[in-house]
């Protein structure tokens, strides 16, 4: 559990907006251990997103470093960058950012079409992290055929589906009634259980609960950093039918 | 990405919704259906020309004797007998590019088989003239030297003439009258149909020429070595025009014309009345084409404008192809093989479309047509093309999409 998956440093990003300077970053230093399950919060302008997107190589910082699995993020071209989130991360999202046309296998099959994977094994992979979402058996529907807490479940299989190193999750429930939401929660708190990084953007503390580590962010820096205990998603779920049942 | 799966992706994308893909490939489909079209009935019309050369004999030069004038009435071409047998002769022996010279005379006859008349043209002619008109027979021999020499009193007789004289058909061996005199038919010529002009070629019948002057035409001419008109053939590969300013020279000094005098003779160069039809066929192929090839460009910018929406449209599936590692250039690829797939896919319909309509433009219209491989090859190379060109804006646009904003939009 040491070992740490993110370490930066002093970590900025300015941004000139309509011939303004804007600060997004303003120096953040933060390492976070293989295996952890960070919840970042802050709202909305505090740079928890400039954040997100720095982590996820999305972004290249204008000042700082940061070191992602040993890389030095910084240093990287387009091309590398682009290899870097194949392999690295596994995105999630708050709408979901399914492909509309293609069944659930072939969205879970996406990152592997970019990492040149052969066809074959790209099914067989993606099998695999369908059933460890629990929608085996709904390999064939498309978007359009599954529920919201379904589609979210088919695209954390893409995240998991190359191996990263780290789930990168943008309000992943953002978009979920509550039920759902605790579904998804207990899925990221499994994975993490499993040895799974997962760092996740939230403004609703009923989600950040389920964190082991909270990062707060406000004007451009971070303020609070701290560990908790986190709640479990799963107990909770066990509960939720017969408070259902009893309203 | 490989190529493979950026061709299935742009297959999918394109299924998505067909109706939109057929209303923007229609440009291309029609832009390369009038191609083929086009080409083909020009082809078609060059064809024509091109069988209708090859029905006169290839490579023939025509010369006929002058006119004469008589108080101030000009009788036309032949009516002074200005050519000679011996003029022929030098002809073939002192041009170089000529193969053979024919010497022909002729006249309009009556020719009686029992029952049964006909009127046709009469042509005397000598055992050459089935080489230099590249002209068959049917049936029996043609004439010999010694058909020549003797006068014979044989006929070769035109398809026409022989359908016409013995409708059971074998004419060979029998015997026909002509202006009175018995001969015995010893052949018949193999069809070869209309002149460009639209003459039936096969109304005609020959006869040896020494026989034509004794018995048939004799009147006609004044001496006995003059004959209407020569038929050359030059030789395969020699300038046809070349060949009749030579002749025209030959003859000139043979007939003692001064410098200051007209020619006593009428050279008609078939060969190059039949190319002057043959280049403005294919400059009407050409104008065709050339007005299919604007339709295709037309069509191209559809697909650039058809592309440019569809960028914006799936603006938010590019944002995720970048995050989950797609490198720009793949995107570029994807989003330029959809053009091009979409471009590719309306040229083939296209050539369906334009080989159908060729076929229908045959069938109903009667028009010829000739479907040319290479104008399909070349139309649905240039709809690739078309598609590669007008779909590289719209990809270099989408690859240049900053991941973080094509996420955010909705």
């Amino acid at each position: 559990m040491a070992t740490p998956i993110i370490v930066a440093r002093d970590l900025a990003k300015d941004y000139v907006m309509g011939g303004h300077v804007v600060h997004a970053l303003r120096g953040v230093s933060a390492t976070i251990d293989e295996g952890d399950f960070v919840a970042v919060m802050g709202p909305s302008g505090s740079g928890k997103s400039t954040f997100m997107n720095l982590v996820g190589c999305l972004d290249r910082p204008t000042g700082g470093s940061y070191v992602l699995a040993g890389e030095e993020v910084a240093k990287l071209n387009g091309d590398q960058l682009a290899a870097l989130r194949n392999r690295r991360i596994g995105f999630v999202f708050q709408s979901f950012h399914l492909l509309p046309r293609a069944d659930a296998l072939s969205n879970v099959e996406l990152p592997m079409v970019y990492g040149g994977i052969a066809r074959r094994q790209r099914h067989e992979k993606a099998m695999k992290a369908l059933t460890r979402v629990g929608l085996a058996d709904r390999y064939h529907h498309r978007p359009n055929q599954l529920s919201g807490g379904q589609q979210q479940r088919v695209a954390i299989a893409r995240a998991l589906v190359n191996d990263p190193s780290l789930i990168l999750a943008d309000e992943p429930t953002g978009a979920l009634d509550s039920r759902t939401s605790l579904e998804i929660m207990a899925l990221f708190q499994e994975l993490n259980r499993g040895g799974m990084s997962v760092v996740m953007v939230t403004h609703e503390p009923d989600v950040a609960q389920f964190a082991r580590r909270v990062l707060r962010f406000r004007d451009g820096r971070l303020i609070e950093d701290h560990r908790q205990t986190p709640a479990d998603a799963a107990q909770m779920l066990a509960r939720e039918p017969a408070e259902q049942e009893a309203a | 990405m490989s190529y493979v799966e950026a061709l299935r992706s742009a297959l999918d994308a394109l299924r998505a919704n067909v109706l939109r893909s057929i209303l923007t490939m229609l440009g291309i489909i029609i832009g390369v259906a009038s191609v083929v079209a086009m080409v083909a009935v020009g082809s078609g019309a060059r064809q024509r020309v091109i069988e209708q050369i090859n029905v006169l004999g290839s490579n023939i030069i025509m010369i006929q004797s002058g006119s004469v004038t008589s108080g101030g009435v000009r009788m036309g071409s032949g009516s002074r007998q200005t050519l000679t047998e011996d003029d022929a002769v030098a002809l073939e022996r002192e041009v170089p590019s000529v193969q053979v010279a024919v010497p022909t005379v002729r006249g309009t006859v009556q020719i009686v088989a029992g029952g049964l008349n006909w009127s046709t043209a009469a042509i005397g002619t000598t055992p050459t003239y089935f080489e230099a008109r590249d002209w068959e027979l049917s049936a029996g021999r043609p004439f010999t030297a010694e058909d020549i020499t003797g006068a014979a009193k044989v006929v070769i007789l035109g398809e026409t003439v022989s359908t016409n004289l013995f409708p059971e058909g074998n004419p060979v061996g029998q015997e026909v009258r002509i202006k009175n005199v018995p001969f015995t038919v010893v052949g018949v010529l193999a069809r070869k149909g209309q002149s460009m002009q639209g003459w039936d070629l096969d109304d005609t019948l020959l006869i040896p020429i020494t026989t034509a002057k004794n018995r048939v035409m004799g009147t006609t001419l004044s001496k006995a070595r003059t004959i209407g008109s020569m038929i050359v053939k030059v030789r395969d590969g020699e300038s046809s025009a070349d060949a009749e300013a030579a002749m025209r020279e030959l003859l000139r000094q043979r007939h003692r014309l001064l410098a200051n005098q007209e020619d006593d003779f009428q050279i008609r160069n078939l060969t190059e009345i039949a190319a002057t039809r043959d280049a403005s066929s294919r400059t009407l192929a050409f104008l065709l084409a050339a007005v299919a090839t604007v339709s295709l460009v037309v069509g191209g910018i559809g697909i650039m404008n058809i592309m440019l929406v569809s960028v914006t449209e799936r603006t938010r599936e590019i944002g995720l192809r970048l995050a989950v590692g797609a490198r720009p250039r793949d995107i570029r690829t994807q989003f330029l093989i959809e053009a091009t797939t979409l471009a590719t896919i309306g040229g083939a319909i296209g050539v369906v479309l334009g080989g159908a309509g060729a076929i229908l433009a045959a069938t109903w219209a009667g028009w010829p047509t000739l479907i040319q491989l290479d104008s399909i090859i070349l139309a649905v190379t240039f709809s690739f093309a078309v598609g590669v060109f007008f779909g590289f804006y719209p990809a270099q646009r989408a690859s240049r999409l900053d991941p973080i904003e094509a996420l955010r939009t909705e």
